[in-house]
């Protein structure tokens, strides 16, 4: 009796004891948050968002001491860091980062080579030269309420990149020293890449760190921007190397893509950047009358035709479709007439005139039916109003004939109750 | 008359006796006073249930009831079947003006006290069939199986999966599933095409049966004793509403011919501003704007319960409206009817003018 009496008090103290035990305590946080120094008193408050804190790291983890110690001086024992020095934060973050052991327990698939990848950057080499005020981890990725670069909050998420990287690079007083440029950010704000991320939300619109890198950034040489371009754009990549323009460019020394279509403020392109058009580029190498130029005029005449014979097309569908008419057969083939456009813009890159001539050929078919279709279906939007006036006519003069003979009725001596 | 026709019509009269019925019809008697418009109303809907019948008949000769048919089988229709649009405007066009008629034919007669004994069974088949029609409504709209039908059921059937006790059940039971999907669309159809027009059939032959036996009912302090004949007098008057009715039909159809829409995809997210068929909105727009809680009940549920009472309450109006049955004005009733029909324009036109409510 005595021994399960013994028993039942054991398992009833061990099961309220987690009831009895206070929250893990936190001396760090809670004297950090009573600070007035603003500086002093962040890490109390933006820790709690931190990731770290979210796979259970605590202060003492990056900084050392002993946050269950309520006395500051014995908070503050032998394994005390305290903050590092700027120059030193690449291989303080890195003593975990870098650790792939270490990293493994809360990310398996995560990558532990950014330190050396940094050494490599613009901001790394230039820190191992005594640059203090260059970018180190904490610059992008904020110090205490970090979050993962997925989260949309996030300093280094899609999004947020060009003002993370703009804080300083769009900063004239900052960037003097190194004699940068600072309209990078604005540019690119006005770039068809920022419309697809910031009007489109398409998150695999490039921003700074997709060209440049992120953890290694560096501008990319002359040799290297065209393989920067051909991460996406590798179709245009692969034509424009087929082309005469690949060992023209490359025996200038003139990079591929950047030559046409710009750096930071990559505009949508169009076929107004070709021979004769409002923002001609091949006038920069040829001259007018030159047999390149008249083939840039050839392409531009074809594919002006081709654009305005698919409107003529869209406006017929349109209309008949205001009228009321079904129309999504023949949008549904509009749509391979517009592919085809694609194709063709595309085509440019190779130069390859031939080419671009036989696939304007299907699409000029295509859009020939699509036009016979609209026009069909306008006809049917005739055809109907036509029924319609006639149908409405019968029946008026039905009711006339029907209205009549109530009056004639109704003239008849009615009945009384 | 040739004396081979007069032989035909002689054999089908000794077999059919259609003078007894012209003659029934021209015994039969319809008052006629200030009000007897309203009386055109059920002849209307009538017309209209059979011109339902006639298209939908010919639209299931290209419909085809499945989430990978359904849509393009609807556009078929509308691109390349020979008046196929036409024929689907018109049903479509057609369903939305007969809930309409059903509308005005039950808020006159509730206004007319047409519900006096001993029409009270005429009116509470008349309800009956304002419910059957109502889901021939809400199951023919997913039909064509398009974003604005698929979200607008989903909206629908989420709302009575919040009915007390029954809800979830009879969500599961009307989806045929946890959610919209192939299985509530095969339902649909099944409801849509022989469920209840089977039913319409029977109550609507009640009900007509009914409108024979009792005759058309004088309002209250109507003195007028002018009447006409059934026949040809009330039909002819009433064949010239359906006349006119039809080519307005048709002016719809040829100029706002129904369209076809995107096809659902059960995967994106609910479009912003999805809202029922316009008949079921001011019940929608009170879901909306009911507060979350009343007396520490969910004003959602709390709706659905005041709905349900009232319906059933307008159902037994012919037997709670004491006064009228004995031949007395109950202006009780009437004020009652006016602030319901009142409620209904106001919330039905609040879902369209404040949309953000």
């Amino acid at each position: 009796m005595k021994s399960k009496f013994v028993s039942v008090l054991t398992v009833s103290l061990l099961l309220a004891l987690p009831l009895s035990l206070p929250g893990q305590k936190n001396s760090c946080i809670e004297c950090h948050k009573e600070l007035d120094e603003e500086k002093l008193r962040a890490p109390g408050e933006s820790y709690t968002t931190d990731i770290h804190r979210q796979f259970g790291l605590g202060c003492q983890d990056c900084h050392g001491g002993n946050p269950l110690q309520d006395d500051m001086e014995l908070a503050k024992d032998k394994s005390f860091k305290g903050a590092p020095e700027k120059a030193k934060i690449p291989e303080f973050c890195a003593s975990c980062h870098s650790n792939s052991e270490y990293m493994r327990r809360f990310n398996p698939n995560i990558r532990v080579d950014q330190l050396q990848v940094y050494w490599t950057s613009q901001h790394g080499q230039l820190l191992r030269k005594g640059d203090p005020n260059v970018a180190v981890c904490t610059d992008c990725h904020g110090v205490h309420g970090i979050q993962a670069s997925n989260f949309p909050k996030s300093t280094t998420f899609a999004w947020n990149i060009p003002q993370t990287c703009g804080r300083c690079h769009s900063s004239q007083d900052y960037m003097k020293a190194y004699g940068i440029p600072v309209n990078q950010v604005d540019d690119y704000k006005q770039s068809v890449h920022a419309r697809a991320l910031f009007e489109k939300k398409d998150l695999s619109a490039p921003v700074c760190n997709d060209c440049h890198g992120n953890h290694g950034a560096s501008p990319p040489e002359v040799t290297s921007i065209a393989f920067v371009c051909r991460q996406c754009h590798s179709s245009a990549g692969e034509l424009f190397s087929q082309s005469p323009h690949k060992p023209a460019f490359d025996g200038l020394g003139i990079s591929e893509c950047e030559a046409c279509h710009g750096n930071h403020k990559i505009l949508a392109p169009n076929d107004e950047m070709l021979a004769a058009g409002r923002n001609d580029i091949c006038s920069q190498c040829h001259d007018t009358g030159t047999e390149p130029y008249d083939a840039g005029l050839r392409m531009k005449k074809n594919l002006d035709h081709y654009v305005a014979s698919f409107q003529t097309a869209q406006d017929l569908l349109e209309r008949a479709e205001k009228q009321g008419v079904e129309v999504s057969e023949p949008r549904y083939k509009l749509q391979e007439a517009s592919t085809t456009l694609i194709l063709v813009r595309n085509l440019t890159h190779g130069l390859a005139l031939t080419a671009m001539e036989a696939k304007l050929n299907e699409g000029n078919k295509i859009i020939a039916e699509v036009k016979a279709l609209g026009e069909a279906a306008l006809k049917e939007a005739r055809f109907r109003k036509t029924g319609l006036v006639v149908a409405t006519v019968f029946i008026f003069l039905l009711a006339l004939a029907l209205y009549l003979k109530i009056r004639e009725l109704l003239s008849k001596p009615t009945s009384s109750t | 008359m040739s004396r081979l026709w007069q032989n035909v019509l002689s054999y089908f009269e000794t077999r059919f006796k259609f003078s007894a019925l012209i003659e029934f019809g021209k015994k039969k008697k319809v008052p006629e006073h200030k009000l007897s418009f309203w009386y055109y109303f059920g002849g209307l809907c009538l017309f209209l249930f059979i011109i339902q019948v006639l298209t939908g008949v010919m639209l299931l000769l290209y419909y085809t009831p499945s989430i990978d048919a359904a849509y393009e089988s609807i556009q078929f229709i509308m691109g390349q079947v020979k008046f196929g649009w036409l024929i689907r405007s018109v049903h479509s066009w057609t369903a939305n003006i007969l809930i309409g008629a059903i509308f005005v034919h039950m808020f006159s007669t509730f206004f007319l006290k047409a519900y006096r004994p001993p029409r009270e069974l005429t009116w509470a088949s008349g309800f009956f069939l304002l419910i059957l029609f109502l889901a021939f409504g809400f199951s023919g709209y997913l039909l064509p199986w398009n974003e604005l039908s698929f979200f607008a059921t989903r909206v629908g059937t989420d709302i009575a999966g919040t009915i007390p006790l029954v809800g979830k059940s009879l969500k599961t039971f009307i989806l045929g599933g946890p959610e919209v999907s192939g299985a509530t669309l095969s339902r649909f159809f099944w409801l849509h095409v022989a469920v209840l027009p089977a039913f319409a059939l029977l109550v609507l032959g009640v009900h007509i049966l009914l409108v024979q036996i009792l005759g058309i009912s004088k309002p209250i302090g109507i003195v007028e004793s002018k009447e006409i004949s059934f026949f040809p007098g009330f039909i002819l008057k009433d064949a010239l509403g359906w006349l006119l009715i039809l080519a307005a039909i048709g002016v719809l159809c040829v100029f706002f011919p129904w369209e076809v829409g995107q096809k659902a995809d059960p995967f994106s997210p609910t479009p912003l501003g999805i809202k029922p068929e316009w008949y079921f909105t001011f019940m929608f727009t009170t879901l909306k704007v009911i507060p979350s809680h009343i007396f520490s009940m969910e004003g959602e549920v709390l709706a659905i319960l005041a709905f349900m009472l009232g319906g059933l309450c307008w159902m037994l109006v012919p037997f709670l409206d004491r006064r009228s049955a004995h031949e007395m004005k109950s202006p009780a009733f009437s004020v009652a009817g006016l602030f319901i029909l009142l409620y209904i324009i106001v919330m039905t036109a609040l879902t369209y003018f404040a949309p953000r409510l």
